[in-house]
């Protein structure tokens, strides 16, 4: 029997399967349709400090094998979190992650803290991304001085699992990732979504309200595979690849290239048992090729030439 | 509500109504859940690779003898395109059932305002009425004569109104200019509308006016349709709120329409 376990940090997952913030809900939207304790982790969506309210509708974009989205962080606040949606999904087998969210360095820290003292919550993931609000967000991840700022200050207030979430709209992923590193991330996490843009030819106008959104989905997929491939390289902390898997055949690529964990995210939106399906389809192709433990794939890339 | 369940349904019957729209029956293995007017499914076209997520359509009609329900779906795009072409015997693979439904009282007599493929809904939302002994009208709006689908089915549950912006069948115009809305001598317990946001609008204008509740069945554009994306949302009086979730049918008192 194959050992699907991973550890990220001081977090040790099952296996190495999580869901992705904002396409997951809190775990009991899909509740009818899989055994959320068979998944290796959840990361529930960005939390900020305070309530809100998002971006005005419309919200997304289909695309050619994709999507773009502007949800713009929209959710409750951390402290109806705490008090209302944890209580519930704590009870799950499952590692639970939070994904967090700010437009300054102390909201981050503020929610950070709070977090902290939650005895059932495995980690967080430090969303410096999100390329759909304004201020904040994506000008964190893009910028150095702010990612490492970001990220030094959660870590002071954060003790236990901390993974921060890249985002791929960077000339040069990997010195966000070493910044991540050298500043005490336990993990990184890889790509959030790419900025992009619809149109209506009939309206002359942007599909978005925002005007431009993430692109997710298996469109994503190459960008993401090099992205995870090149943070590898360099980094010894480890990496969860995220970008368009849509079956265990994209989770082994992203292993391969030097992910040891993966996230599925808007493969959820088209098949809500996806998660689970690859969790179980990993674990019959460590069967049958006998390899021992899911870690013996990470990394095995053979990138000679 | 009932649970919802993702499942391969078998397509027993198709049907082109015109050009532009057709209905689909679809079959279970299982039992059928309970399922609700104003709820709909969210099917998965595979065919072509910008048609990436999956299509939601309320549901139109239930045959609980056949274990069947059956959509009406409008040819928009690429999507229901794809979807006008398949055959007997082809499987869709569907989640449902979706979304709330529809408040269902007794007693009363009700008008059900339906524009375009909005007439969806109302199909199984009259049936439902008359089982819990109210009376229906139906007060239906197209662009012309062509555009009229199903009528004498309606026909048979209850008055049918027309309109047709060109004056082809029915009265000229939209359904807000109707005679059965200002007629003093007919009385409304309450107003069910499904359509052009601008028809929906009207119509809720019309109820607020007359002091009358109104329900209406929103279209937003969805990602997952089961309330984890937060793609689909409406403004109401309580915040934003998914209109897979917490619709697609509304109160309209609730929503932001500035009426």
């Amino acid at each position: 029997m194959a050992n699907l376990e991973v550890t990220i940090g001081k977090t040790k997952l099952k296996n190495p399967v999580l869901t992705a913030s904002g396409t997951f809900g809190y775990g009991e939207e899909f509740e009818d349709f899989l055994n959320i304790d068979e998944l290796g982790g959840i990361i529930v969506k960005a939390t900020t400090a305070s309530h809100r309210e998002g971006n005005k509708p419309p919200r997304m974009a289909e695309t050619a094998s994709g999507m773009l989205n502007s949800v713009g962080l929209q959710n409750k606040g951390v402290d109806y979190f705490i008090g209302h949606i944890y209580p519930r999904i704590q009870k799950y087998k499952t590692c639970l992650f939070v994904n967090v969210a700010g437009s300054t360095v102390d909201e981050y820290v503020e929610v950070a803290e709070k977090l902290n003292d939650l005895t059932n919550l495995a980690g967080i993931e430090l969303n410096i991304s999100c390329p759909n609000v304004k201020k904040g967000g994506m000008s964190f991840g893009t910028h150095p001085e702010t990612t490492r700022q970001v990220v030094k200050s959660v870590r002071k207030v954060y003790s236990k699992t901390l993974v921060v979430k890249l985002s791929p709209n960077v000339t040069g992923i990997t010195e966000f990732a070493l910044i991540a590193q050298d500043e005490g991330a336990d993990s990184i996490s890889l790509i959030n979504t790419l900025l992009g843009m619809a149109i209506d030819i009939k309206s002359k106008k942007p599909v978005l309200s925002t005007i431009t959104g993430g692109l997710s989905g298996p469109a994503v997929k190459p960008v993401a595979l090099r992205m995870v491939w090149q943070c590898s390289k360099v980094v010894e902390i480890p990496v969860i690849g995220i970008g368009g898997i849509m079956n265990a055949t994209d989770a082994i690529e992203f292993m391969l290239a030097g992910a040891s964990a993966i996230q599925v995210g808007t493969a959820n939106f088209i098949d809500p048992c996806v998660s689970v399906k690859i969790c179980q389809d990993l674990e019959k192709y460590l069967n049958l090729n006998n390899i021992s433990s899911i870690s013996d794939l990470v990394g095995t890339l053979d990138d000679s030439s | 509500m009932a649970k919802k369940r993702i499942e391969e349904l078998e397509i027993v019957n198709y049907e082109y109504l015109n050009k532009e729209y057709f209905t689909l029956e679809l079959k279970s293995n299982r039992k059928l859940p309970d399922i609700h007017p104003g709820q709909f499914v969210e099917l998965r076209i595979n065919g072509h690779h910008h048609v990436f997520l999956r299509r939601p359509f309320s549901f139109h009609d239930i045959n609980t003898g056949k274990n069947t329900f059956t959509l009406l779906i409008q040819i928009v795009g690429q999507g229901t395109s794809d979807l006008s072409r398949i055959r007997a015997g082809d499987t869709l693979n569907t989640i449902y059932p979706l979304g709330n439904s529809f408040t269902i009282p007794e007693n009363g007599n009700y008008l059900l305002v339906g524009g375009g493929c909005g007439v969806a809904p109302l199909l199984l939302l009259a049936r439902k009425l008359l089982q819990f002994n109210n009376t229906v009208h139906f007060l239906i709006g197209t662009k012309t004569k062509n555009d009229l689908i199903e009528i004498d089915l309606y026909k048979q549950l209850g008055n049918v109104n027309i309109t047709t912006e060109d004056g082809s069948e029915g009265e000229k115009g939209f359904v807000i200019h109707h005679p059965v809305l200002w007629d003093e001598s007919i009385e409304f317990d309450g107003i069910y509308t499904c359509g052009p946001e601008d028809m929906m609008k009207a119509i809720s204008k019309y109820a607020l006016k007359r002091g009358i509740n109104c329900e209406v069945s929103l279209e937003n554009m969805m990602a997952c349709g089961i309330g984890a994306c937060l793609c689909c949302v409406t403004e109401t009086i309580k915040g934003n709120v998914c209109v897979c979730t917490e619709g697609p049918v509304f109160n309209s008192g609730d929503l932001k329409w500035q009426i």
